[in-house]
């Protein structure tokens, strides 16, 4: 089942030339582009882990696509996603957030309903590719 | 685009029209008006424009599909304006499309060298990734490579720029500067440098009576102005202070007009009574005879002010 989050994530993957394109605008706006992976893609799991620092001061997308092409071959079966920071004071968060990278096969996600007190249900999401420890899920 | 995807392919080509349309007259213009003197400097300018212009057009036509070598040494003493002219460079550059953002990086060996194993690389690295789409300006690059000390970390910098200079001449342009003799030396004991830089640029020093237009022309800008007894005493300090050790062109004259502007600001305070709203804004020909050049001192102490 592919994991829908951030922008363009009902789109078909985007090609490098789409993505470099959207990275110029983030960086035409003076965002901060940074990149962060995950093997665990719960939806809850707000925190991925950061690929280096948030990249201030880049002025061309090219070197982001540097760093990116990098942070794949390192990380080949991981989602990969490219966050883009406002520091505009008040905003001061992201502004946008897509996925740029994921496994090839996504297990997707069990669904299991826990029979609570008073014929309440609990429910609960799990990835099935969570079953293995980190760093194997995908591989 | 080649010629063959083209519906008629052009025969006849209008240069001046591909000139305006670069929007080039303005940058070289403004670099006409801007910079005072530096007549072969311009000259050489406009020369590489042309060039680029043409490499530009054979390109569109099909003739050329490579990127051309863009890599820059400037060369000469300090002050003369290369790191002005480099700016301006970017600017051209930007314009004509060799590069994609245009901005100007400016760096010298602090930047790119780091201070332990494993720490020079992703330093530079850094830097470069700042610097793509735009153009790297290091100043006094030779520092970069100290010959009596084989393991210095600058030669892991050099590796590195020498890569990037070669494989990704499409994404940034490295300009190299600094004092035309060292700079000889540094491109003898690196070869891989000089062979990879495609034009060479001088800057000569400034005549006396370029310097007196510049110093009224940075007075300007901060709403002063000499008075006619200060210009003369200005002319005779250029002439004077160019005698003395580490006389850097422009820099010297700021220095010199930031001095005087401080005894400018004294000698008004230690008038009793009201000043005229004149004299705020004029330096007299005392604020510049206090010099201690006019002493046969040295003006500025030591390298600091170099």
């Amino acid at each position: 089942m592919r994991i829908t989050q951030g922008c363009f994530s009902f789109l078909p993957d985007l090609t490098d030339v789409q993505i470099s394109k959207q990275i110029q605008y983030c960086l035409d706006n003076n965002w901060a582009v940074s990149l962060e992976y995950t093997d665990d893609p719960h939806p809850r799991n707000t925190y991925w882990e950061m690929w280096g620092h948030p990249m201030f001061d880049i002025k061309d997308a090219k070197a982001i696509m540097g760093e990116l092409n990098e942070c794949r071959r390192m990380k080949d079966n991981y989602y990969i996603r490219m966050c883009a920071f406002d520091a505009t004071h008040g905003w001061e968060s992201l502004q946008m957030s897509f996925i740029v990278q994921r496994p090839a096969v996504e297990p997707g996600f069990m669904l299991s309903r826990q029979e609570a007190e008073g014929r309440n249900i609990r429910y609960e999401t799990r990835s099935y590719a969570a079953d293995k420890p980190e760093g194997q899920r995908y591989s | 685009m080649s010629a063959a995807d083209q519906q008629k392919p052009e025969t006849l080509i209008d240069l001046r029209a591909e000139f305006a349309g670069a929007g080039l007259e303005a940058y070289l213009a403004e670099l006409d008006h801007d910079l005072v003197g530096l007549k072969p400097v311009k000259s050489r300018i406009r020369e590489i424009a042309s060039l680029l212009l043409i490499e530009r057009v054979r390109q569109r036509l099909g003739f050329t599909t490579e990127t051309p070598t863009l890599h820059m040494s400037f060369t000469g003493n300090p002050g003369t304006g290369k790191t002005t002219v480099a700016l301006r460079m970017a600017g051209i550059l930007k314009a004509l499309g060799f590069v994609r953002q245009g901005q100007l990086i400016s760096v010298t060996r602090d930047d790119l060298v780091g201070q332990y194993i494993g720490h020079t690389a992703p330093k530079t690295k850094e830097i470069l990734k700042k610097a793509i789409g735009g153009v790297l300006f290091i100043d006094e690059a030779y520092y970069l490579y100290r010959p009596d000390n084989e393991r210095d970390y600058g030669q892991e910098a050099i590796e590195i720029l020498l890569q990037v200079m070669e494989n990704q001449r499409e994404d940034l342009v490295v300009i190299l500067a600094g004092y035309a003799d060292r700079m000889d030396d540094f491109f003898s004991l690196n070869p891989g440098f000089r062979s990879r830089i495609a034009h060479h640029i001088d800057f000569p020093d400034y005549e006396n009576d370029e310097l007196l237009h510049i110093s009224e022309t940075m007075l300007k800008r901060q709403n002063y102005h000499l008075s006619d007894s200060a210009r003369d005493a200005m002319n005779e300090y250029i002439k004077r202070r160019r005698e003395q050790p580490y006389f850097s062109n422009a820099r010297s004259i700021r220095n010199a007009l930031d001095r005087a502007r401080l005894r400018q600001a004294g000698r008004l305070m230690a008038h009793v009574g009201p000043v005229p709203a004149e004299a705020l804004i004029t330096i007299e020909a005392e604020d510049i005879f206090a010099s201690r050049v006019f002493r046969g001192q040295p003006d500025s102490a030591g390298p600091s002010h170099v």
